[in-house]
């Protein structure tokens, strides 16, 4: 048993609820007691989806149990076809219905239900959402891709992508497909298919006419895809592109895949300049811890040092089954990996990294609030507020845009970081303001109402002969609080590496002159 | 100046069997684990720990809308895939798992093993549990209940949690009352005020505010039921000897002044002096009524299952707001506790009990009705199509108990309908 108060995926039929609603003309009928149902809210009301997931749930009580739930089963999957009319079912059980056993599957195969049914695995107690996603993806690919439709002969025609792995409740997947379409475009490459969000089992029949796959999200598409390869030949992208260098290779991969010329030189939109642009100076070397999925934090570490400047000083994700990307990236930046799921350990990782800012999902955002640390969000799982109104894409050279102005904003600006440093004790202008241009609120630093430890990340000990004295201590609070961490880390280890006991305002300084960077 | 305190229709009436629509098909309902997003909040020293799948978690932080602002006072004790392959190993686990919790929170002095759809279908004995480990962590007290959805729905859920508290209550055999139901703290004060300007000395709550509080039960105790969802939590309180004083519930005007005034008449208070006392609230109650029934009168609502609040809730809006009621549907009708509440709606009502929720939603775009008070998971869909919905969530999540709030009450219902009117996107 796993003591849990929080968890970054939800249960695998979640994920297979993802992959129904993103498209049209599918019904999954999910054997699930009463109660499941909750799931239903995630989309109308996270992502404001007008429509109801096509979902029907058998919803089974105590009283069934003891009768005929496999009946019951039945009659849902019937009258679920009468209404709905789909083109094509998919049949799964979610985790209490899992230890009933009444096969779901089994039985709606001997239904003869007029239109494919497609049964689903997923055990419950072993895996997790994502997981969910893309093994339901992948049997719904393999069952509905018509294996009598290839590609056509190139003679004449432009050449042609899937791009597979976008699903309801994804991390901006809405705009994602919109600039890698662009993309495509550009090279003169025209989109066959994109799945699952947006397509109707007639479309996933025709996956195998793409002369390539575009895997825009492993998380959810990468069965898929290995399973389009080994079928039709379809070789798939490796390279996820978000962030501008990831962009330009993502062109000359699929333009390799495509059989046709690389741009020399792409319009890689504002991003660079905004970057080496002098105002950004002040971006230099600050202290990044990065949490997600997988792909998305891969993807971030490498904007952060490469095209923003910064330090990455923390890296994981929560799906184990990409923890080998994730142990590959860490170990180019010479961080340890943090493969977890449970939040309590992210946010232990978090404080003793003396981060700057952090890169993570909703769960870290609140981390990062309890610990005064800017944020912001990188990945799923889904929160509101990551399905905003306005186009906000991560992905292509947009996307790059959209990540400058998201990192940058919650941090303080060029010009104010030195005033604060240089006039600390002004009554008005001080940094437990927080960022000006966050306004009041919205970045309280000191809240009344919020529970927040005493500086957490800052706690010194009561006088002591050893340790800190009052003067350094002083001192070391008149250090604005988004470089004060690392002052007090860099003294504390100063003082070690010399056998210091005593920390004084002389030590403070030997040590800012021993680390100047 | 009049009191109705019995319910408007004529006695013949209340008794009159009610054509009731039973259905039974999808539910959109939550299942009881919900309830305790409320009731870890409403006793400061509880802690629920619910045996269970990752479904159950994510339920829980899905349903509470929110992440973890401070650590909740509840977790999931995830099942896993070794746990069930043998059951002793399943309950070593457990008793790992409660250990593990109890020293990170030397605070907590009650807490609940909450039973879920797999625990109860593996067969995971959390009595025996909670048997097992009460006594092994100093002063914690350790209960159990289910609030698996294949026993409960929603608010059923704070019933089993209630029910489990009433047999560790203490012998008590003074005359007091006992109000039933977790209410938010305000309006607990509030009616607390009102119990103590009549004169009824011994008032007691449950649940209480903290599990030391407790209070004690037996034959002298009246009990009063806040919630109309507490079936086996005033049987096992009957069992113990306390009586139920049979009321409207406390919603509206109307409502508050009946409930109060059954414990009136049961502590023998002053008829001139209930009158005298509970007068300013009920006005100002009135007041409050009164400027949302200009925008609610003779508009048509349509009640989705939910809380089970449905019934007194329509009773409310029908006589003291006007609006016309199309069909109130409720996950389940207690036939006794509502007795009087059935009375008091209009003889032509639909009443319906479960669901089968595609037939119901046929029903709501044949009639189109002004308001469809509706689960999270329809509301946003139906809206897409025109309808007006109220979250019933809300209900249950808002301080609507009592004089004070029921102006707040009819406003819950009137903002959608006043949204509507102002946009024009």
């Amino acid at each position: 048993m796993q003591l849990t108060v929080w968890t970054y995926e939800g249960p695998p039929h979640v994920g297979a609820m993802r992959v129904a609603t993103a498209m049209t003309g599918l019904h999954y009928v999910l054997h699930a007691p009463q109660g499941d149902t909750y799931a239903d809210l995630l989309f109308t009301m996270i992502e404001r989806r007008g429509k109801r997931p096509p979902v029907t749930y058998t919803t089974f009580q105590a009283r069934d149990l003891g009768k005929d739930t496999a009946e019951l089963f039945q009659a849902s999957a019937r009258d679920a076809y009468a209404r709905f009319k789909p083109e094509a079912i998919i049949v799964g059980a979610s985790c209490t219905a899992e230890l009933i056993q009444d096969d779901p599957a089994g039985l709606a195969l001997t239904m003869g239900l007029p239109c494919p049914v497609i049964p689903l695995d997923l055990p419950s107690y072993s895996h997790k959402e994502n997981w969910g996603a893309a093994e339901t993806f992948y049997q719904i690919v393999r069952n509905l891709a018509d294996k009598g439709r290839t590609a056509p002969s190139r003679e004449g025609r432009r050449p042609r992508a899937n791009l597979l792995g976008p699903t309801a409740l994804g991390f901006r997947h809405r705009d994602d497909i919109i600039e890698v379409t662009k993309l495509l475009e550009g090279l003169g490459v025209d989109v066959h298919v994109t799945a699952p969000l947006g397509s109707s089992p007639s479309d996933i029949a025709r996956l195998g006419e793409a002369d390539f796959n575009v895997l825009m999200y492993p998380e959810t598409g990468h069965e898929a895809a290995r399973w389009l390869e080994k079928t039709f030949g379809q070789k798939y992208t490796r390279t996820v592109p978000i962030g501008v260098g990831a962009t330009r290779e993502f062109l000359a991969e699929a333009a390799g895949l495509a059989g046709v010329d690389a741009p020399v030189d792409p319009d890689a939109g504002r991003m660079p300049w905004w970057s080496r642009s002098v105002d950004s100076t002040y971006l230099t070397g600050k202290r990044v811890f990065i949490f997600g999925d997988a792909s998305h934090a891969v993807a971030a570490a490498r904007i952060a040092r490469d095209e923003l400047g910064f330090e990455v000083v923390g890296l994981g994700c929560y799906n184990r089954e990409f923890a080998r990307d994730i142990r590959a990236a860490a170990k180019l930046y010479g961080v340890e990996p943090l493969i977890t799921d449970d939040y309590l350990e992210v946010e232990d990782a978090i404080a003793a990294s003396a981060c700057e800012l952090v890169l993570g999902t909703q769960m870290e955002r609140h981390i990062a609030k309890r610990l005064r640390l800017p944020c912001a969000v990188i990945s799923a799982p889904v929160h509101v507020q990551d399905f905003p109104a306005r186009h906000s894409p991560q992905m292509g050279f947009e996307g790059a845009n959209v990540i400058f102005d998201t990192w940058v904003h919650p941090l303080v600006m060029g010009l104010e970081e030195h005033l604060l440093t240089m006039f600390r004790d002004d009554f008005e202008f001080s940094d437990a303001n927080g960022p000006s241009h966050l306004g009041h609120g919205s970045a309280p630093l000191a809240g009344p109402a919020e529970h927040v430890e005493p500086d957490a990340v800052l706690v010194i000990a009561a006088p002591q002969p050893e340790g800190w004295q009052p003067d350094a201590e002083r001192e070391l609070m008149k250090i604005p609080f988004f470089v004060r961490g690392k002052a007090k880390r860099n003294t504390e280890r100063y003082a070690t590496e010399k056998g210091v006991t005593a920390i004084t305002v002389e030590t403070l300084y030997e040590a800012k002159a021993h680390y100047a960077r | 100046m009049t009191i109705a305190l019995a319910p408007s229709a004529g006695v013949a009436a209340a008794f009159a069997p009610r054509p009731v629509l039973r259905e039974r098909g999808q539910r959109e309902v939550f299942c009881g684990l919900t309830g305790i997003v409320w009731l870890h909040r409403k006793v400061q020293d509880a802690f629920f720990l619910v045996v269970g799948s990752r479904t159950c978690a994510h339920l829980l932080q899905s349903a509470a809308g929110v992440m973890v602002f401070a650590e909740p006072r509840f977790a999931t004790a995830i099942i896993e895939e070794r746990d069930l392959a043998g059951l002793a190993d399943a309950n070593e686990e457990l008793d790992k798992v409660v250990h593990r919790l109890l020293s990170r929170r030397p605070e907590i002095k009650l807490l609940f093993l909450v039973g879920s759809c797999p625990s109860e279908v593996i067969k995971i004995d959390l009595k025996r549990a909670a048997e097992r480990l009460n006594g092994s962590h100093g002063g914690v007290r350790i209960l159990n209940y289910s609030g698996s959805g294949i026993e409960t729905t929603f608010t059923q859920g704070e019933d089993a949690c209630l029910a489990s508290l009433v047999p560790v209550m203490p012998e008590e055999p003074a005359h007091q009352l006992l109000i039933v139901g977790a209410l938010p703290d305000v309006v607990e004060d509030q009616f607390r005020r009102l119990f103590a300007e009549l004169g009824i000395a011994r008032v007691e709550t449950l649940p209480p505010r903290r599990s030391k509080d407790l209070p004690g039960v037996g034959p002298g105790t009246r009990f009063l039921l806040a919630q109309p969802f507490l079936g086996d939590t005033a049987q096992a309180l009957e069992a113990r000897g306390a009586v139920h004083l049979p009321a409207l519930f406390p919603f509206g005007a109307e409502g508050t002044t009946a409930w109060l005034h059954a414990a009136a008449k049961e502590f023998g208070i002053d008829e001139m002096h209930f009158r005298a006392v509970v007068a300013p609230g009920r006005e100002r109650a009135k007041r409050a009524i009164a400027r949302q029934a200009e925008r609610l009168s003779g508009k048509s609502i349509f009640f989705m299952p939910d809380s089970q609040l449905e019934v007194p809730l329509a009773r409310f809006l029908h006589n003291e707001l006007g609006m016309s009621l199309v069909e109130v549907g409720t996950p389940y009708l207690h036939r006794a506790h509502l007795a009087a509440e059935i009375a008091a709606l209009p003889a032509d009502v639909q009443l319906s009990e479960g669901q089968d929720v595609d037939k119901q939603l046929d029903r709501v775009r044949a009639a189109r009705p002004d308001l469809t008070v509706c689960g999270l998971g329809l509301a946003n869909p139906l809206e897409s199509e025109g309808l007006s919905t109220k979250w019933a969530i809300e209900l249950v999540f808002t301080p609507v108990h009592g004089f004070e709030q029921a102006g707040d009450l009819a406003e819950l219902f009137a903002r959608p309908l006043v949204r509507r009117d102002r946009l024009t996107v």
